[in-house]
């Protein structure tokens, strides 16, 4: 029963897209097509993980990825504690290790943490003896979303490599770009960044991505449009004149995609500004698969947990 | 290392169409009846076993394959099986059918333990039973027996037995491979 080549995740937690290679995507988004077929079962659950316990640790709202993970721990029938820190004792001063350690301390194996600050979950990874989960830390990276991404553009077009994937938007704060970026690199598909130029980092283009800021250009480019939202929230000053003017030369509605010479297939993380960044009939339109994305969501987080709790290192 | 060959040649075959033809005793017209072939080395025996039966019989017997990567008990422990499952195929209802487990090889009877928990994702069979290719006896961890079976051997846990199929491995055969200390 011994297996050839032993096919496992290389990395203890996952951290980033960054931490990934080639070969551990693939495993990811090829157990994840598994668990989607467990899902349109009748009994929708696996007893893989049935004596693992996992906390949700989220130190900044979410309602998709908190609800999509939740259902996957349910799916493998994992244990879970949830976490949130507005009704915690960080508003009593606790930090973030002595926080993690006193949940560790009730025997939990893996952490899923969402945390304002960049770098949170790497930094917990080199403090606390658990497998972490970074469920988006601040601007950086957002794993799960890349990797869900890269599985909803495989099922949509059979593969990842050669495609031209155009992300629109506030690349600037979005850690769901960054992941995004280097997933879809590894994989082997072309990236275009597009937006406004306050909006896109002055780093983009070391990254390797074309930059455009002309969003007709981007559309006629690409194969499929990743339209990201505008985080009002992380403006910290005005980064366009209004969101008027915004919404006039990047948001995407039925007529410039009618006016395209092909179809494009139109992507978004949610939560969707309806109006700004995409109008209504685009974002319920047959172009867009964002309703796949949040199914598939819940498959690649399952393929993801079982992945990272199945590592033979994990002998207990 | 040492090596012999189970079975080979003509009394692969006989042994193939004897599981059949006692299959047809069992489950006539097959009217009510599924196989089901495990991932991934069970899946060659049940479409063997089925092509058997519709040449005997003129009966296409329902087929589909059941990966148990996620059902294992084993998962986390060295030495286990890939962590990658195979696809699942069960095109058919399950419900009240009378279900055939297939594989090629009955060992610890784990793998079968966890294949009948699979099943219940799909549904209440009406009965389950076994059918294997070779029984290695007095090795089962768990009270798990087959209904069906090619042949019986007896082995040793240091030992392995490899059933090779027409189909990947260009010859049917059943070897039993032992290190040359034992």
């Amino acid at each position: 029963m011994s297996t050839t080549a032993e096919q496992q995740l290389s990395t203890k937690h996952l951290l980033g897209i960054k931490e990934l290679t080639r070969e551990d995507i693939q495993l990811i988004l090829d157990t994840a097509e598994n668990f989607k077929d467990i899902l349109n079962r009748p009994i929708k659950k696996v007893p893989s993980l049935r004596d693992i316990t996992i906390a949700n640790v989220f130190f900044e709202n979410s309602t998709r990825t908190k609800l999509s993970f939740e259902l996957a721990q349910k799916r493998l029938s994992a244990d879970i504690i949830n976490f949130a820190s507005a009704s915690s004792s960080v508003n009593k001063g606790e930090t973030l290790i002595d926080t993690v350690n006193n949940i560790l301390s009730m025997k939990v194996d893996i952490i899923v943490m969402r945390h304002p600050y960049a770098g949170a979950g790497v930094f917990l990874s080199r403090h606390v003896d658990a497998r972490i989960v970074n469920a988006g830390d601040g601007a950086h990276e957002h794993p799960t979303q890349a990797l869900l991404d890269a599985f909803s553009i495989r099922q949509k077009f059979g593969e990842v490599a050669g495609k031209k994937v155009a992300i629109i938007g506030d690349i600037l704060h979005s850690r769901v770009a960054l992941s995004n970026i280097l997933c879809l690199q590894k994989l082997g598909a072309e990236v275009m960044v597009c937006g406004p130029t306050t909006l896109i980092p002055k780093y983009a283009s070391s990254l390797g991505v074309k930059v455009e800021h002309n969003l007709r250009k981007a559309l006629e480019w690409c194969d499929v449009a990743n339209m990201l939202r505008i985080q009002l929230e992380r403006q910290d000053i005005a980064y366009f004149p209004s969101l008027r003017e915004y919404v006039m030369l990047y948001g995407v509605n039925k007529a410039i995609l009618d006016s395209l010479d092909k179809e494009i297939t139109i992507m978004h993380p949610g939560p969707i500004n309806r109006g700004v960044e995409l109008t209504s009939d685009v974002a319920d339109s047959d172009h867009s698969i964002i309703l796949e994305q949040v199914e598939n969501g819940v498959a690649v987080r399952m393929a993801v947990l079982y992945l990272l709790a199945g590592r033979r290192s994990l002998e207990n | 290392m040492k090596q012999s060959i189970l079975l080979g040649g003509a009394k692969f075959q006989i042994t193939l169409k004897r599981l059949a033809q006692q299959l047809i005793e069992n489950h006539e017209d097959f009217s009510d009846t599924v196989m089901i072939g495990i991932q991934p080395r069970g899946t060659y025996l049940a479409k063997r076993l089925q092509q058997e039966i519709k040449d005997i019989s003129g009966v296409r017997v329902a087929a589909g394959k059941l990966d148990i990567t996620f059902y294992r008990d084993d998962f986390r422990h060295k030495g286990a099986a890939p962590l990658l499952a195979n696809s699942t195929v069960i095109d058919f209802i399950v419900e009240e059918k009378n279900v055939i487990l297939v594989d090629d090889v009955l060992w610890t009877g784990r793998t079968i333990r966890a294949a009948i928990d699979a099943l219940q994702a799909f549904g209440r069979p009406g009965s389950v039973e076994l059918l294997v290719l070779v029984d290695r006896r007095f090795s089962r961890q768990i009270p798990i027996q087959p209904d069906y079976i090619g042949i019986q051997i007896d082995s040793i846990d240091s030992q392995k037995v490899i059933v090779r199929w027409k189909e990947t491995d260009k010859k049917d055969e059943v070897e039993l491979i032992s290190d040359s200390q034992v």
